[in-house]
C-alpha cells in the first residue's frame, strides 16, 4: 500500500541573486513499511524535498508547483495549523543533528510527553508507559534512567536514539530521516540502521532516508532515487540500481567509490564540479560533466521508464550491452 | 548565496550595510557631524572663542536674532554673546575628538591585554581577567570622578579618565573572541607552518578578532562622548577654555528656567543625534558581521 | 626503509583545572574532580619513509590526536617524538624548526582551516617567504606553480577562501602544506566533508602528489574504503591506543583484533545488501571513564575475564601484524 505520493514537487527559492530551482518536478512515492533512499550530493535538493513533504520551507523558499499525498490527502492544501497538527503525528522527522528535535533545556520524559500529548489527550502514567516503549523500541538499553537525562548527558548516538523514538512515538504513517547517521560511528550508524529497518518493517511506517553515501543505501533501503541538481535523475529498486546504473552521474558516483577500483590505482572520477543552482543553463544539468554528452543534451531530457520499476532522466543511459564494450 | 563576483570582505560588508536605510541615514549624519567637527573652524559663522569677536551686547538672543553687527543666531547666542551654532561646531570637535582619541588608546590596551590573556592562559591569564571583572564591577561615572578628583582637570586627564573606564571592555570582548578562534584550524595551520608567535598574533589572529570589537568600538565612542559631557556637565570635565558639548548644556541650564531654553536644548539635540547616529551605524556593523546572521 | 618519523610511548591527557568556585567547592567537601581526558594512552608508531600509513578508528580513539602530535601541533604529555632518528625537542632552535616544516597537515575542514581574511596567494605563500625558503625564483611564480600542481586556477590567487568551493579550498590546504616543501603529510580525514564525485578528484591528487614528491602520509579516517584503497599499512586505535597493524592486504584479509573485525563487518558497502548482520552492542566508552583491562571488553563478543583486569601485550601474530588481544595468547 502507497502511504507518501509526491508528484512534481517544485520548490524554489527567490533570492536577491536570481531564482533558484532548489527541487525541480520531483516525483516518488513510498508503500508501507518500505525504505526509500534519497541520494544526492549537497546542494542536489535532497533537503529541500524533505523540508518540502513537511512544509517546513521559509522565505524565500517557496513551493510553486506539485502535490505531495499522504495517504491521498494533499498535504500542500492544508494551512499551517492542519499542517502543525500532521507533524509529529501522521509524519515526523528525524534530523543529522538530533538538536535539531531535542530542546537542551528540558528533560527527555518532559519532551516525550509533550509530544506525545500534544496530538491526542492521553494520561499522565500512560504518556509515561508509551515514552518507555519507544525508547525500548530503539534499543535503548535502560530507558527509564534515560527519561531522566537531560540531552546534554547522552551521547551522539543516543541523542539521535532519542530523537527516532520520539519520532516514532505517535506511530506515524511515514518517517523523513534526513542524514540521520552521518555524523555516528560506524558501529552505532550499523547499530541505529539495524533498528531502523526491523521498525519499519514491523509497524508499516514508510520511511524517506536521505543521504550522500550510496553504501548506506545498498544496505537499508528499497528503492533509492539519485537526485542531481534538483531534478532525480534515477530511480529504481536498490539493488537493481546498484548493480546496473544507467545514468552517467550514477554510474560515475559507484565507479568512484574505492572500493569499486584496484587498490592504490587512480579512481575513476567525475570532473568538474556541482554546478551552481543560481546559474543553471537550461538542458541536463550533468552534460558539462558527462563523457556521453553530444547537442542532444542541450534540452532537458524527459522521464522515460527503461523498465517498469525504473524511472530515467537521460537520452544516452548506459545500457548492459553498451557496458560489456 | 555566496556571491563569486564581490572580491573583499570589506565589500561585501559594505554591500550587506547598505540594506538598511536608517543605517544609511545614521551613516550620513554621522559623516556630516565629522566634517561639520573636523571643519569647525571654517564652516561656524563666528570663532566662539576669540574673545574680540564677541559682545556681550549679543548676549542671550533667541534662535533668529541678529546681532548689532548684522550677523544672524540661527540658534541664538548664550550669555556672553556667542553665536550657539558656532559654539556647537567647536564643542563637537572637542567631544568628538576626545571621545575617538580615548576609544582608540582604549581600543589598542584591550586589544593587547586581551591577546596576552587568551594566548598565555594560566596565571596570566587569571591575573588580568580579575583585573578586568574588578573594573567592571564599578560604576564607570564613579571610577572617572575618583580619578578626575585626584587628577586634576584637563583634557589629556580626561582622556585617561575615559580610557581607565573603557580598557576593560575590550580586554573582555578579544579574549573571549581570541579563544574562540585560537581553536580553529587556521591557527593550527599556522602553527604546524611553524609562524613566530607574535607573526600569528598580529597577523593571523588579530584580523579575526577584530570585526566584533569594531562594533563594540563604534558604540564605544558614543559612550564616552556621553561620559565625557556628564562630567563636562558635572564642572570635572573640559576646562573652561576648550568646551565640550557638555559644558555648552551645563552653561545654559542655569538660564532654562528663565525661558532661555536654546542655550541648553540645542547642544543638548546636538548631542543626541551624534550619539543616536553612532548606534545606528554600531548595530547595523553588528548585525552585519555577526557570523551567525551572515546569509 | 629508513624510519622518518617515530612516536615512542605518546600518551596524551586533557585536562581542565579546576577553577576558584571549584576549589573552594572542594574545600566545603563537595565531590568535585579534575575532568581528565585520556585521549592516547602508550602509543607508539613508526612511519618509514615513503610509506603510507592508513590510520582508522572511531570517535574517541584518538586518532586525531595522534596526528596532531606528529605535525607538531600539540606536545605530547609524555613521549618523544623522533625525526630520522633525533629527537626533535632536543634539535637547536634552527634545525627543529626545520623539522617540523618537514611534516605538515591537511585538515578535515578545508575551510575552518583557511584563515577567512587572507587571499589564496598569501595563505599559499605566507611561510615559505617568512622561512626564506629556497623556491628557485619569486613568490609569484612559485605560488602560481603549487595552484596548478594542485588543480588550481593561478588567476584565482587573488581571491578570498569564501569564493571556494569544498573541493577547490581542500585543494587550496593541500597546497599550503606542499609550499614548505615537507616529506611526510598528515591528512586527518582530508575527503571526509567533501562530496562523493569531488573526493575521488581529491583522492587521486593525493596519490599523484606522493609519486610527484616522493611524499610519505599518515593518512586519518574512519573510512575504511579509502583506507584499504591508499594505504601501505593499516592502523586501527580504539580508545587512545593502537589495538591492530598490519599491511593493508594482511588487515583486510585476516583482521585480528575482535574491534577490526567488527568495524570491518558493520562497514556499509555497496556489496553488502539486505540485514543479515547483528551489529556489536554497546556504546564507545567515553576518554574520561575508559573501562579497565582492555578497552574493547565492554563490547566484545569474546570477553573473558582476563579482559576486565589485564592491559592486553601488542603483540607480533604475523610477520608485520601486530595485534593487542588476550585471545592471541590462547595458542
Amino acid at each position: 500500500m502507497t502511504v507518501l505520493v509526491v508528484e512534481n514537487l517544485k520548490t524554489s527559492f527567490f533570492t536577491k541573486a536570481g531564482v533558484v530551482k532548489a527541487v525541480d518536478n520531483v516525483s516518488f512515492s513510498v508503500g508501507a513499511g518500505k525504505v526509500l533512499g534519497l541520494v544526492g550530493e549537497s546542494g542536489s535538493g535532497k533537503t529541500v524535498t524533505a523540508f518540502s513533504i513537511m512544509g517546513l520551507v521559509d522565505p524565500p523558499g517557496r513551493i510553486v508547483g506539485g502535490r505531495v499525498l499522504l495517504e491521498g490527502h494533499n498535504l500542500l492544501d492544508c494551512d499551517d495549523e492542519a499542517m502543525r497538527r500532521l507533524r509529529g503525528d501522521r509524519i515526523a522527522m528525524i534530523f543529522q543533528d538530533p538538536m535539531m528535535t531535542l530542546n537542551p533545556v528540558l528533560r527527555i520524559d518532559t519532551q516525550m510527553k509533550e509530544t506525545l500529548r500534544a496530538h491526542r489527550a492521553v494520561s499522565r502514567e500512560k504518556a509515561h508507559d508509551l515514552s518507555r516503549n519507544a525508547l525500548g523500541r530503539v534499543g535503548i538499553s535502560s530507558p527509564d534512567e534515560r527519561l531522566k537525562a537531560y540531552p546534554h548527558q547522552l551521547s551522539g548516538g543516543m541523542r539521535q536514539r532519542v530523537a527516532i523514538a520520539i519520532a516514532l512515538l505517535n506511530n506515524p504513517r511515514v518517517i523523513i530521516a534526513d542524514e540521520p547517521t552521518t555524523a555516528l560511528d560506524v558501529t552505532i550508524q550499523a547499530q541505529i540502521i539495524f533498528e531502523v529497518q526491523k521498525l519499519a518493517r514491523e509497524t508499516g511506517t514508510a520511511m524517506v532516508w536521505i543521504t550522500h553515501d550510496l553504501s548506506v543505501i545498498a544496505g537499508l533501503a528499497d528503492n533509492v532515487c539519485v537526485m542531481y541538481a534538483g531534478r532525480i535523475v534515477e530511480s529504481g529498486p536498490t539493488a537493481d540500481l546498484l548493480d546496473h546504473p544507467m545514468h552517467p552521474y550514477t554510474a560515475g558516483l559507484i565507479a568512484s567509490i574505492p572500493s569499486r577500483n584496484p587498490r592504490g590505482k587512480p579512481l575513476a572520477q567525475i570532473p568538474g564540479m556541482t554546478p551552481s543552482l543560481l546559474r543553471l543553463k537550461p538542458g541536463c544539468a550533468f552534460r558539462d560533466r558527462c563523457a556521453r554528452a553530444d547537442a542532444a543534451c542541450g534540452v532537458a531530457p524527459d522521464i522515460t521508464h527503461p523498465t517498469t520499476a525504473r524511472t530515467l532522466r537521460c537520452f544516452h543511459p548506459i545500457t548492459a550491452t553498451a557496458e560489456t564494450q | 548565496m555566496s556571491s563569486a563576483d564581490v572580491e573583499s570582505p570589506f565589500k561585501r560588508v559594505a554591500a550587506d550595510f547598505a540594506e538598511s536605510r536608517l543605517a544609511l541615514v545614521g551613516l550620513a549624519t554621522l559623516i556630516l557631524i565629522l566634517i561639520v567637527a573636523v571643519g569647525a573652524p571654517w564652516v561656524s559663522p563666528q570663532n566662539p572663542y576669540n574673545l574680540a569677536t564677541l559682545d556681550i551686547m549679543d548676549s542671550k538672543l533667541p534662535p533668529g536674532g541678529h546681532s548689532l553687527d548684522g550677523m544672524t543666531f540661527w540658534l541664538g547666542s548664550d550669555d556672553q554673546g556667542r553665536d550657539m551654532l558656532s559654539a556647537i561646531f567647536y564643542g563637537l570637535r572637542v567631544s568628538l575628538g576626545v571621545g575617538i582619541l580615548a576609544t582608540v588608546i582604549a581600543l589598542a590596551i584591550g586589544l593587547a591585554v586581551g591577546l596576552v590573556a587568551a594566548w598565555s592562559g594560566g596565571w596570566v591569564e587569571v591575573v588580568i581577567m580579575r583585573l578586568v571583572d574588578l573594573q567592571l564591577s564599578f560604576p564607570s561615572i564613579l571610577i572617572a570622578l575618583v580619578l578626575l578628583a585626584s587628577l586634576g582637570q584637563g583634557v589629556d586627564k580626561i582622556v585617561i579618565a575615559l580610557i581607565t573606564v573603557q580598557w576593560a571592555y575590550y580586554a573582555r570582548t578579544v579574549r573571549g573572541v581570541a579563544l574562540v578562534e585560537r581553536n580553529k584550524e587556521y591557527i593550527e595551520a599556522a602553527t604546524c607552518l611553524a609562524l613566530s608567535t607574535p607573526r600569528i598574533l598580529f597577523h593571523h589572529l588579530l584580523p579575526n578578532v577584530m570585526p566584533p570589537l569594531i562594533v563594540i568600538a563604534t558604540v564605544q565612542v558614543a559612550h564616552a562622548i556621553a561620559l565625557e559631557a556628564t562630567l563636562s556637565f558635572l564642572g570635572l570635565g573640559m576646562p573652561i577654555t576648550s568646551p565640550s558639548l557638555g559644558l555648552l548644556i551645563a552653561n545654559g541650564f542655569t538660564h532654562l528656567m528663565s525661558g532661555k531654553y536654546w542655550i541648553s536644548l540645542y547642544p543638548g539635540l546636538a548631542l543626541l543625534i551624534t550619539i543616536v547616529s553612532i548606534n545606528l551605524v554600531g548595530d547595523q556593523l553588528r548585525d552585519v558581521l555577526n557570523p551567525r546572521l551572515q546569509k | 626503509m629508513t624510519a622518518l618519523l617515530e612516536l615512542r610511548h605518546i600518551t596524551k591527557n586533557f585536562s581542565r583545572p579546576l577553577d576558584l568556585a571549584a576549589k573552594i567547592a572542594r574545600l566545603a567537601g563537595a565531590d568535585v574532580r579534575e575532568i581528565v581526558v585520556h585521549a592516547l594512552d602508550d602509543v607508539s608508531l613508526t612511519i618509514a619513509e615513503g610509506e603510507v600509513i592508513g590510520l582508522a578508528g572511531e570517535s574517541g580513539c584518538g586518532k586525531s590526536t595522534l596526528g596532531r602530535i606528529a605535525a607538531g601541533i600539540l606536545t605530547p604529555t609524555v613521549g618523544a617524538r623522533l625525526w630520522r632518528g633525533t629527537e626533535i625537542n632536543l634539535l637547536p632552535m634552527e634545525q627543529r624548526r626545520n623539522a617540523a616544516l618537514k611534516i605538515q597537515m591537511v585538515f578535515q575542514d578545508a575551510f575552518a582551516s583557511l584563515n577567512p581574511r587572507m587571499r589564496v596567494a598569501e595563505i599559499i605563500g605566507e611561510a615559505p617567504h617568512v622561512h626564506g625558503i629556497d623556491i628557485g625564483g619569486d613568490l609569484d611564480t612559485y605560488v602560481d606553480q603549487l595552484m596548478r600542481k594542485v588543480g588550481l586556477d593561478p588567476s584565482f590567487r587573488r581571491r578570498f577562501p569564501h569564493q571556494f568551493s569544498g573541493g577547490q579550498r581542500a585543494r587550496i590546504g593541500i597546497a599550503r602544506a606542499l609550499a614548505v616543501k615537507p616529506e611526510l603529510l598528515v591528512c586527518d580525514e582530508a575527503v571526509a566533508a567533501l562530496d562523493v564525485s569531488i573526493q575521488a578528484q581529491v583522492l587521486n591528487l593525493f596519490m599523484q602528489l606522493r609519486a610527484d614528491f616522493n611524499l610519505t602520509y599518515l593518512f586519518i579516517s574512519h573510512d575504511l574504503g579509502v583506507v584499504e584503497h591508499l594505504s601501505d599499512r593499516v592502523v586501527i586505535m580504539y580508545l587512545g591506543r593502537i589495538v591492530e597493524t598490519a599491511p593493508t592486504l594482511e588487515l583486510f584479509r585476516h583482521a585480528n583484533h575482535p574491534y577490526t573485525q567488527a568495524l570491518l563487518a558493520e562497514v556499509p558497502t555497496l556489496e553488502k545488501r539486505g540485514h543479515d548482520f547483528t551489529p556489536v552492542t554497546g556504546e564507545i566508552p567515553s576518554p574520561i571513564d575508559r573501562p579497565p583491562g582492555c578497552h574493547f571488553n565492554p563490547r566484545c563478543p569474546h570477553t573473558m575475564e582476563r579482559c576486565r583486569i589485564e592491559k592486553p601485550a601488542f603483540r607480533e601474530i604475523a610477520p608485520g601484524h601486530w595485534s593487542a588481544c588476550h585471545l592471541n595468547d590462547a595458542h
